[in-house]
């Protein structure tokens, strides 16, 4: 076992871990984050990508070891409070951009982290963006409209809900 | 609130990460269970040697075959022809092994790490035999008189039984009759006979998800408690019942939040009798949690037929006479709860949208060494539906006729609804309930502007660029009974509960069962919750499948606020002492129509009905009213699916530049969810048209069992789907209109797509199978730029 210290949503964690033990399982079970979800565990569905030090990155492939120090931030850290949603949830309730639910948390992150560093991408970038992860349920099509409403949003341009009237 | 696009009641606990997924359940104490997996796909088991696993520290129990030998083969849920019996699946191999995959022996230990461990020092001795992996061949012998015997179970000695599992026959009409006049008439110049030799690879529904199952006997109440379960919660309750030989009231099985079902998800396969009989066995809590490459190889595969159709057509028009289908079904090395409801809905709902008065179809269900196949999304109609459409095509080609036209003389005319072919589907007797195919047809037609597509299509082509426009219709079927029920009460604060049978499977079940629930309450549909998928809390559920949940549960849903609604105006009429014509519901308050002012809320009324007071009333206690839904025919939504593809004439690369989608569900609950439905049902039967399959080596080794080889599209691969919903034909059997919107996104994706690629190559007869695969493409493109 190795002992180490994960910043994870602005809270310490303190763990004892196997060097084996993965990123996205000492989440899910030494700090009992279970929104960040493992769809494959080969690096190619995206459902448990989480943000390190602010860059989207697979937590099945990488192991816990080797986030000592960092800091993570998980779909639980994304929204603000208990009451508000982080605009790129909300874009993809209002826009249901969801059904199962079950690849969502990578989605948010992802497009969270790369809206955060990249205001200003276009269309086409986010598309290639969004083709890292996969979904089985909705089709995509109403994520990326979820993004780009997220985009909006984020710029703090008026949000545009019409989708959803 | 009924078709409104209302925001879906599931998504905020699941867009916080804070769902419940079968993953995400954890006991103190809990053991973790780690299957041992047959590596070849035909052999006889010489040994299975625990003693290294048991010998790890960490590891609490090993089991093979010998150590659940008691146990039965796993059940038929659906579909159970007696002929099948002697292929039922053993909860762990029995003496041979059939597909690579299949469970040998099963490991638990205190965490997955270790339990992975233990079972790579489970020493399997397996002596290899030949594999059997194409179906077309003829059958073999596929299981000796002994394990016939046993795995039918059901106490009679049968003899071997070969890899044809049965072989079955739809019909209607009189095929024989009109194909022995095909010569006669062929001769006349009047008819020709043609036929289709179209094949659908193998693949399946892969929710993100993978399978898992947490099981904890509660001693303090003597319980088993499942969690995990999806689909089929209470049938999965009887089964684990008499696995671990429990009475039913002593299991409790809840459905967590579920990852995708698509078909395959939530059956019962054998680990889940495995977890819940450790958990009996060894009185600890016991998780299992499927990695992708076991789920590629272990849950059930799907699709993977080859048909064979000939038909008697009319010259003139088109007209399909008669049609004589063969079809063969690749099962996989098992036959597992599904029965044969895969090759019985594609025989039944061959003939679509078209009358075709003579009709056969010959089903062969066949075993190979391969991981068993079920239900994907659409079963039987994304097969059916792409060899017919295809037939189709190809007579409108040869016969000079418009596609469109061909279809339109042989439609069902909406004159004749609700119409009555003389087959069965899934038990019931097949009635197409409404359906106006013409107008679905022209409305598409019109709205997305098919005359300008094509005239498009053919000034691209002139200029040079490999790009084609099909189509293919189809008929769906969705709510199949035979029942449904639901309860809605009231709490003394007015908070509204639905509680239900239902099970849910990530489609949005609870937003739209409280969308019916507040249309009637005139309340808010956030503002209701939703119990369902727990044993525990209903009496019956027959499940999440068949598309059946809008039209059932929401029908029961329906009855259920109806009669609760009828139950707070008595008791409203009781205390204000006028008559219950005299009162209605607005915004959860019951009022006094000529004097608003008196008004009774939801909440207030739920007071007045504790015992004593309803008692008084001559009701039953409690502000609540169960409904029961029970139907005995299926309803049948129809529609259309069109694409505009391009073919790069150097790499043979496929763009699917446009998808249309025009569906008519009777009546769209929740529009947004409709579409919503169809837009993923529309990917996944891309997957299936262009880049899944499960391919094998000749020896049976399964080669796609990572996501790098079993190619699910990305964002890249699935283009924006344009869809048309239309309302035109409400079904009259149920008291909504509604009809399912679950699977008609996936029904003709295969068909539209060949046909556009068809049209973008005009190779007679090259595109007739599916995954259409870019090195046949580029093969074919490249004999036209020798032209």
């Amino acid at each position: 076992m190795t002992s180490i210290r994960l910043y994870v949503n602005g809270d310490r964690y303190d763990i004892d871990v196997e060097p084996r033990r993965t990123l996205a399982d000492a989440l899910r079970e030494d700090c009992g984050l279970t929104g960040t979800h493992l769809g494959c565990e080969h690096g190619v569905c995206g459902a448990c990508t989480v943000l390190l030090d602010g860059q989207p990155i697979r937590a099945c492939l990488m192991f816990a070891v080797q986030a000592e120090g960092a800091s993570i931030r998980t779909v639980e850290g994304l929204a603000p409070d208990d009451t508000t949603l982080h605009p790129v949830q909300q874009a993809f309730w209002d826009n249901h951009g969801l059904q199962c639910g079950f690849c969502t948390p990578g989605f948010l992150t992802l497009i969270a982290g790369y809206l955060e560093e990249h205001p200003d991408a276009g269309e086409e970038e986010l598309r290639e963006v969004l083709a890292s992860n996969l979904c089985r349920c909705t089709g995509y099509q109403n994520i990326l409209k979820a993004t780009l409403c997220a985009q909006k949003a984020m710029c703090g341009d008026a949000f545009d809900d019409e989708s959803t009237e | 609130m009924i078709g409104a696009r209302a925001k879906r009641i599931e998504d905020p606990v699941l867009l916080r990460g804070a769902g419940r997924f079968a993953a995400d359940t954890s006991h103190p104490g809990e053991l973790h269970m780690r299957v041992v997996r047959s590596p070849v796909a035909h052999g006889r088991i010489v040994s299975v040697d625990l003693s290294a696993a048991l010998k790890l520290d960490g590891v609490v129990a090993a089991w093979c075959y010998e150590d659940i030998a008691t146990l039965p083969a796993i059940g038929f849920r659906l579909t159970p022809r007696p002929e099948l019996l002697p292929y039922r699946q053993p909860v762990l191999a029995r003496r041979v092994v059939r597909y690579v995959g299949e469970p040998v022996a099963v490991v638990f230990a205190t965490s997955p790490y270790v339990a992975e461990d233990a079972a790579e020092l489970v020493d399997l001795e397996i002596e290899p035999l030949t594999a059997h992996i194409d179906a077309d061949l003829d059958p073999v012998t596929w299981v000796d008189a002994e394990q016939a015997t046993w795995a039918a179970g059901s106490g009679a000695e049968l003899p071997e039984q070969d890899s044809e599992a049965t072989c079955f026959v739809e019909e209607y009409g009189d095929v024989d009759a009109a194909f022995a006049q095909a010569d006669e008439l062929v001769a006349a110049g009047t008819h020709r006979v043609f036929e289709m030799d179209a094949r659908i690879g193998r693949h399946t529904g892969v929710p993100m998800e993978c399978r898992g199952l947490v099981a904890r006997f509660d001693e303090a109440e003597q319980l088993l408690v499942v969690d995990g379960a999806a689909k089929v919660p209470f049938w999965n309750r009887e089964a684990i019942a008499e696995f671990t030989g429990l009475p039913p009231h002593q299991v409790l099985v809840r459905e967590t939040h579920v990852g995708g079902g698509f078909g395959p998800r939530g059956e019962l396969y054998p680990e889940d009798v495995l977890v819940t009989l450790a958990a009996v066995r060894l009185r600890r809590p016991v998780k299992w949690i499927e990695d992708r490459q076991e789920h590629l190889v272990a849950t059930n595969h799907s699709r993977g037929q080859h048909h064979r159709l000939r038909a008697l057509v009319r010259v003139a028009d088109g007209w399909i006479e008669a049609l004589d289908a063969d079809f063969i079904l690749d099962q996989g090395a098992y036959v597992r709860t599904h029965g044969a409801t895969v090759a019985s809905l594609t025989a039944s709902m061959l003939p679509g949208p078209y009358v075709i008065p003579h009709f056969r179809a010959t089903a062969h269900v066949r075993l190979t060494h391969k991981t068993p196949a079920g239900t994907y999304r659409s079963p039987g109609r994304y097969e059916g539906t792409f060899a017919r459409e295809r037939l189709v095509d190809k007579i409108a080609r040869e016969l000079g006729i418009d596609p469109a036209q061909v279809r339109r003389t042989n439609f069902i005319p909406v004159t004749e609804m609700p119409y009555e072919r003389p087959i069965q589907a899934m038990g019931t007797h097949l009635v197409h309930d409404s359906g106006d195919y013409h107008l679905l047809l022209d409305k598409v037609a019109e709205r997305f502007d098919f005359d300008g597509i094509r005239a498009d299509v053919e000034k691209r082509r002139a200029a040079g660029e490999l790009v084609g426009f099909g189509f293919g219709f189809f008929v769906e079927k969705s709510g199949i009974g035979p029942f449904e029920g639901a309860r809605v009460s009231v709490d003394v604060s007015g908070k509204v509960t639905i509680t239900c049978g239902a099970s849910s499977v990530g489609q949005g079940v609870d937003t739209v069962l409280a969308q019916v629930v507040a249309d009637r309450l005139r309340i808010p549909h956030d503002s209701i919750r939703v119990v369902r998928g727990r044993t525990d809390q209903f009496e019956y559920g027959r499940g999440a499948f068949a598309t059946r949940l809008a039209v059932m549960a929401g029908s029961a849903a329906k009855l259920a606020v109806d009669a609760l609604a009828e139950k707070a105006i008595r008791v409203a009429a009781h205390r204000f002492q006028l008559s219950t014509e005299e009162l209605d519901i607005r915004n959860g308050t019951v009022v006094v129509t000529g004097d608003p002012e008196r008004s009774l809320t939801l909440g207030e009324i739920a007071r007045l009905l504790e015992p004593v007071g309803a008692g008084e009333m001559k009701e039953d206690p409690g502000l609540s009213a169960d409904g029961w839904f029970r139907s005995d025919h299926m309803t049948y939504p129809y529609g259309l699916h069109a694409a505009v593809v391009a073919i790069d004439k150097g790499t043979g690369q496929l763009t699917i530049e446009r998808f249309i989608v025009g569906y008519d569900v009777g009546r769209a609950l929740n529009p947004t969810l409709v579409e919503g439905q169809i837009a993923g049902g529309v990917a996944q039967g891309l997957g299936g048209a262009v880049y899944e399959e499960f391919r094998y080596g000749d020896d049976g080794t399964p080669l796609c069992t990572t996501f790098m080889d079993y190619l699910i599209p990305t964002m890249h691969e699935v283009p924006t789907i344009e869809t048309l919903v239309t309302e035109d034909a409400p079904s009259p059997i149920n008291p909504l209109g509604v009809k399912g919107a679950g699977e008609g996104g996936t029904s003709a994706v295969a068909a539209a797509i060949a046909s556009a690629v068809d049209d973008a190559l005009r190779i007679p007869d090259s595109i007739v199978a599916v995954p259409i695969r870019p090195d046949l493409l580029r093969r074919l493109a490249k004999t036209i730029s020798v032209k």
